[in-house]
């Protein structure tokens, strides 16, 4: 009697040419300069960062660029204790989601700097960023954010 | 039955390097609503076709949403299909009564990855994908029985790309024998996008509607060996439902030379023009070249130009699956 055959493996591997669009390119270029800049909404004036080129609300193009602040407050955070495949940071660590002032939607850093069992939502956080040669066309030229010393 | 029809259409295809699928799409739906002064708050329902594959990034078609605005919440839909089969759902949702418009968009970046690659996945994934088998020599072996059984030759084939305006080169080399370049569809990106209205409202919007008379679409075998490729049964079927008889023009989705033979066989366009937009010989953007092929024909209504039209739309490997959309003025 032949045995019964209950899975096969089959490796599959694609490559991709990744496009992060016109929006979101000139957003990393602006990071390599040190800059945080988002897009306004033409008709809901909501401010994104970072920008995609459109207003998911409104579905019109945000053409115009709004530079913002490099303060924001904590609107959620998480800290990840368990490790997984590609982790890029050493457990545990702080990931949050960070509205910066003058925009109108968060987006994902982590927070350094003070002791994890103090970090709250509604908290104020400034940007740290690397040594200015390591600045490059990513949101990892910012080392991590802290608290506002004020 | 409610009568539906296609009232305006837009699209763009090409190869692009610098925008993402939101960007491309974005400019082609707001094209398309200026044609008819809508907005997306006239629009009932929203259809996409679209393929996470394309983009090697899950979710890509909830982010297709927004180039439309998705608040406040939309009816919304969407099909890992071309986008004939997208306005296919629409057509259907329509029917229910209660909604008279539909937006049906279809984006596509074919570049970003490895175009035959990606197409080896839509195979069994047990005995077929594992040998990677591209849609090109796929196509080559339907081709190969397709001139054995009929008797054609490859300058049959040539006269196809010719008359779509493909630059012939008998002397090129194979790319999978009996297929040469001119053969072949150009790996293209692009988005399409079409409005559908009932009744009334479609009279309102524009002078001459493109009515949907006939729709229908049919599904052959997954396994290769098991079917027919010289023919296309389920194009034929498709075809007598939709009620393809005395049409004027008529757009085929045929990505290779002879694909369009089998089409024609199966179809029987006596007398009609056949794809004068080029056809997806000229731009074959994945997920999106069979709405071209609906929202080129309906032009030809839109435009005056044609009294019966119909659009066809192919999905799958060797022609697996076929849509028939046929529409005319009244």
């Amino acid at each position: 009697m032949s045995e019964d055959v209950t899975g096969i493996v089959v490796p599959i591997h694609l490559d991709y040419t990744y496009t992060p669009g016109v929006a979101a390119s000139r957003f990393l270029r602006h990071i390599a300069e040190g800059n945080y800049v988002g897009q306004r909404c033409p008709k809901c004036k909501k401010v994104y960062v970072p920008p995609r080129g459109s207003c998911p609300t409104c579905g019109v193009p945000t053409d115009e660029e709004v530079e913002l602040k490099q303060t924001g407050t904590i609107t959620a955070f998480c800290i990840v204790n368990i490790p997984f495949a590609g982790q890029a940071v050493e457990c545990p660590y702080v990931s949050a989601t960070i509205q910066l002032d003058g925009a109108d939607i968060g987006f994902y850093h982590l927070i350094q700097e003070i002791p994890y069992d103090q970090i709250h939502i509604g908290m104020r956080v400034e940007a740290v960023w690397k040594p200015r040669e390591e600045w490059g066309t990513t949101t990892e030229s910012i080392a991590h954010f802290k608290p506002t010393d004020a | 039955m409610r009568d539906v029809a296609v009232v305006a259409y837009s699209a763009w295809n090409g190869v692009e390097h610098e925008r993402n699928e939101v960007e491309i799409l974005m400019p082609v739906v707001r094209d398309v609503f200026d044609k008819v002064g809508l907005t997306k708050n006239d629009i009932g329902f929203t259809c996409s076709g679209t393929s996470d594959y394309l983009a090697g990034q899950p979710f890509s078609f909830v982010s297709a949403l927004d180039a439309v605005g998705a608040w406040p919440p939309i009816v919304e839909s969407h099909v890992e299909m071309d986008g004939a089969w997208a306005l296919y759902e629409a057509w259907v949702r329509l029917q229910h009564g209660d909604l008279d418009t539909a937006l049906v968009y279809a984006v596509g970046k074919s570049t970003m990855g490895d175009l035959l690659d990606v197409l080896a996945l839509q195979l069994d994934p047990y005995v077929l994908t594992p040998l990677w088998p591209d849609p090109v020599s796929l196509a080559a072996l339907q081709a190969r029985a397709y001139l054995e059984k009929t008797g054609k030759t490859e300058d049959d084939l040539a006269a196809v790309a010719e008359s779509r305006g493909r630059r012939v080169d008998r002397a090129s080399g194979y790319i999978a024998s009996p297929l040469r370049r001119h053969d072949c569809p150009p790996i293209t990106d692009g988005a399409a996008a079409v409005v559908l209205a009932v009744g009334d409202r479609a009279r309102e919007l524009c002078e001459r509607p493109a009515w949907i008379c006939g729709i229908d679409h049919r599904i052959e075998q997954h396994q290769l060996g098991a079917r027919d490729l010289t023919r296309s049964e389920s194009a034929k079927v498709a075809a007598d439902k939709a009620g393809a008889s005395g049409v004027d023009v008529a757009e085929l989705h045929a990505p290779f030379t002879h694909q369009e033979l089998i089409l024609r066989d199966a179809i029987g366009l006596n007398g009609a023009t056949i794809n004068p937009s080029g056809g997806a010989l000229k731009a074959n953007p994945l997920m999106v070249a069979g709405l071209e092929r609906i929202g080129e024909a309906a032009s030809r209504v839109l435009d005056g130009s044609a009294a019966k039209v119909l659009g066809h739309a192919t999905s799958g490997p060797c022609l697996q699956q076929n849509l028939v959309c046929v529409m005319e003025s009244r």
